[in-house]
């Protein structure tokens, strides 16, 4: 009997002792699956918020805070004249298949993402590399056409990350990087599984395994929470539900800020929008607090132009493209644009659902027809984005400082402006911190002044989490879930 | 025993005289957006409350009942003129070629999940109030087709038809001058039937974002639009599937009634 008591105390201490123990294990729930896992090869956000810092790194690397921090790079010097960049990498550092990181895959990573037939989505920022060299496995050096005041900045992107020659060719099914998760399976259409890599260079992360789960029906990503399926859903694709799980304390709400500038985007190419009185009207008659308040329930703050307003050179010009419906009419009737019908084209989100729905019904108030299309995001991408077949649209654009999409003609909403191309050019040149706060601000203003696009808010984070989890990004400089300081109090 | 007719008739007749009135009034403007005013509870202004953007959602209520009716009605329409035709063929020409055809046809659109075909089509097609009505409206033709058929081929052996051949009348005047009319009946509950089907499968459709596009309320979209909401707003839901089932009730019974009433055997059995 007495046996049988004790061995009866011994299960229960175990089941204790199994109860108490420290969860390593976390599923992250995502909107959209990425289309690959390379990050050197696709443009989708999905991408980098499985692998970013997870599963891939680069020479550099954004913080929370949006600061860039040494990665692979243990450290780094630049030559007097900016143009050479010379790297120390770490020592040590292998890729998730056992082969040693080194200069050499630096140099291979570098030159594959700037060569001519690169599928990087990011191109531009190899742009002004013009030669890498290996000094040594462990040194390397750029040199740069010109200097470049954003190049570490460039290199902390997801696009920049270090990937290895022999293991590149299968990044986009199953990734091999240097980063402290490595690949362990992905099931199309569910989820991604990474495990803790046991050979990583640095301090190593308190998660054992990470599982990214794909739920795009809000309805579902809220059923999923609240059931405990998903621990943390760091982009909550449904606001109106965030006051519901601040109320309830099995859960913690993070409400920080993106680097999704969402605008109404404008066709500058098409016939009516091509004149700037009828995009200064369309400026106009849109009530961004209404959009705020209608689509994100109020998560959001109002922007004036394309830059986000945490940024310490952001320029408050919301004012100059205030909600006057009186002066969009006007505007429209000195265009001969009253009654004009336009194509409003919605991808899947909230936000441009939703918002897409009150910016239709503004833009009929000041006189214009607008005739909506909702479409899944394959179909955006291919006749928006590539196609520019369209009037209108509403999207995020959640790369960090890009207002150099502007210096692109042939981007989607094609605006060509020699003037702001030159700026841009400037700007890249330019290393001196308060001189480039000025090009900043100017470059904001021009195309505030061309009113290229509506600029309706800054994306907000809104996130959700187990109450019992701690160290997920509360803002997102980047998109990137990393999980490397993530991990469970209870 | 007419109570079924009676009760289906009414809730059949109210949305339809809510729709109806949708043309002329509405208690507010359903695109008149007030977002300032969102999510507020049933008043004196606002009599069933507002949704997420601050819209009538009485308002809303009625103009899709007016898009859920139009659908459903010109989908049975589509269904009857091109259904009840072929089953008119099918029953003169019964046992040859063209019956085979028709019939062979009608099982190879019946094999097919109706729901699944019309998303299809209004996928491939682009999402709008015709292309709901098409993709309905093909799903309604071999019901009709195979319920003419039916009828008629019971007719076609029955006396009076073969005086009518005697008398040398043709193939299709002997179809509309003495089927049709006797069959009648039975195409009226049938329509009845279909319609409520319609009515069900346009809100399936709005459900996905592929029925009427906003701004446009149609009952099924403010349904999927408000399901986040249920737990803080559930009025938001409550109200359009209360219509769809309400209208869809009212449809059945009343295609019950008219098949008591009208099916002189059934009235026979319970006198």
């Amino acid at each position: 009997m007495l046996t049988r008591l004790t061995s009866a105390a011994a299960v229960l201490a175990l089941c204790a002792g199994g109860a108490f123990a420290q969860q390593t294990d976390i599923t992250i729930g995502m909107v959209l699956e990425p289309p690959n896992l390379d990050p050197t090869g696709g443009a989708a956000a999905a991408i980098d918020e499985v692998v970013y810092a997870n599963l891939f790194e680069g020479l550099t690397r954004f913080a929370p805070d949006g600061s860039v921090i040494p990665a692979l790079a243990e450290s780094w010097t630049i030559s007097d004249d900016g143009l050479t960049y010379t790297f120390k990498l770490h020592d040590g550092v292998t890729f998730h298949d056992g082969t040693t990181m080194d200069a050499e895959d630096v140099k291979f990573s570098l030159d594959r993402a700037r060569a001519a037939d690169s599928t990087n989505a990011q191109k531009a920022l190899f742009a002004g590399i013009t030669d890498v060299t290996v000094i040594d496995p462990l040194t390397v050096q750029v040199t740069l056409g010109a200097p470049n005041g954003a190049f570490l900045f460039n290199m902390a992107w997801g696009d920049a990350v270090i990937v290895a020659p022999e293991s590149v060719a299968q990044a986009a099914t199953a990734p091999i990087g240097t980063g402290p998760f490595k690949f362990q399976d992905w099931v199309q259409g569910d989820r991604v599984e990474l495990v803790a890599y046991e050979n990583y260079w640095g301090e190593k992360p308190a998660l054992t395994e990470a599982t990214f789960k794909f739920i795009q029906d809000p309805t579902a990503a809220f059923g999923a929470m609240m059931a405990g399926d998903v621990d943390a859903f760091p982009n909550f694709p449904a606001p109106e539900t965030l006051s519901q799980f601040d109320a309830d304390p099995r859960f913690s709400v993070i409400v920080g800020s993106t680097e999704g500038e969402t605008i109404l985007a404008m066709n500058n190419k098409a016939p009516l929008l091509s004149d700037k009185r009828v995009r200064e009207a369309i400026s106009h008659a849109i009530n961004r607090q209404d959009i705020i308040d209608g689509a994100m329930f109020g998560f959001g703050t109002p922007i004036g132009t394309h830059f986000a307003p945490h940024n310490p050179d952001y320029v408050d010009l919301t004012a100059q493209s205030a909600y006057d419906p009186d002066k969009a009419k006007a505007l429209l009737a000195e265009a001969g644009a009253e009654g004009a019908t336009l194509r409003l084209a919605l991808p899947p989100p909230s936000y441009a659902r939703r918002g897409g729905e009150i910016i239709a019904a503004q833009l009929r108030d000041v006189g214009l027809t607008v005739e909506i299309t909702p479409l899944e995001w394959p179909q955006w991408l291919e006749q928006v984005f590539r196609g520019k077949d369209f009037d209108l649209t509403i999207v995020s654009h959640t790369e960090p400082a890009d207002i150099n999409i502007y210096a692109r003609p042939d981007y989607y909403f094609q605006y060509d402006n020699a003037d702001f191309r030159a700026l841009i050019d400037e700007l890249t040149l330019t290393t001196d911190p308060a001189k480039r706060t000025e090009l900043n601000q100017q470059a904001q203003r021009m195309i505030a002044d061309d009113y290229v696009n509506g600029y309706l808010f800054q994306l907000a984070k809104t996130g959700v989490a187990n109450a019992n989890i701690e160290g997920m990004w509360e803002n997102s400089p980047t998109q990137a879930n990393d999980l490397t300081g993530v991990r469970w109090t209870n | 025993m007419r109570r079924n007719l009676v009760l289906g008739g009414t809730l059949t007749a109210l949305f339809a005289l809510l729709a109806l009135l949708s043309f002329v009034w509405t208690p507010h403007d359903v695109t008149a957006l007030d977002i300032g005013g969102k999510l507020a509870p049933s008043s004196a202004e606002h009599w069933l409350g507002t949704d997420h953007f601050g819209r009538d959602m009485a308002s809303m209520l009625m103009v899709g009942a007016r898009i859920s009716i139009a659908v459903a009605l010109a989908a049975v329409g589509f269904g009857m003129a091109l259904g009840v035709p072929l089953g008119l063929l099918a029953a003169a020409r019964r046992g040859g070629l063209v019956d085979e055809v028709v019939m062979r046809g009608n099982d190879l659109v019946f094999a097919f999940p109706s729901l699944v075909i019309a998303i299809l089509i209004t996928a491939v097609f682009g999402p709008s109030v015709w292309n709901a009505i098409l993709a309905i409206g093909i799903f309604n033709t071999p019901v009709f087709a195979r319920v003419t058929r039916g009828a008629a081929l019971s007719l076609w052996t029955l006396d009076y038809i073969l005086a009518a051949r005697v008398a040398g009348k043709g193939m299709l005047r002997i179809s509309a001058e003495h089927i049709l009319p006797n069959i009648a009946n039975l195409l009226v509950v049938q329509a009845t039937i279909q319609f409520a089907v319609g009515i069900i499968i346009e809100a399936g459709l709005s459900y996905v974002g592929l029925g009427a596009q906003p701004p446009t309320p149609s009952w099924g979209r403010m349904l999927a639009e408000s399901q986040t909401m249920i737990s803080f707003a559930p009025t938001l839901a409550l109200y359009p599937g209360l219509a769809i089932v309400t209208m869809v009730l009212g449809l059945n019974l009343l295609g019950d009634g008219l098949r008591d009433a009208l099916d002189p055997r059934m009235q026979r059995v319970r006198a």
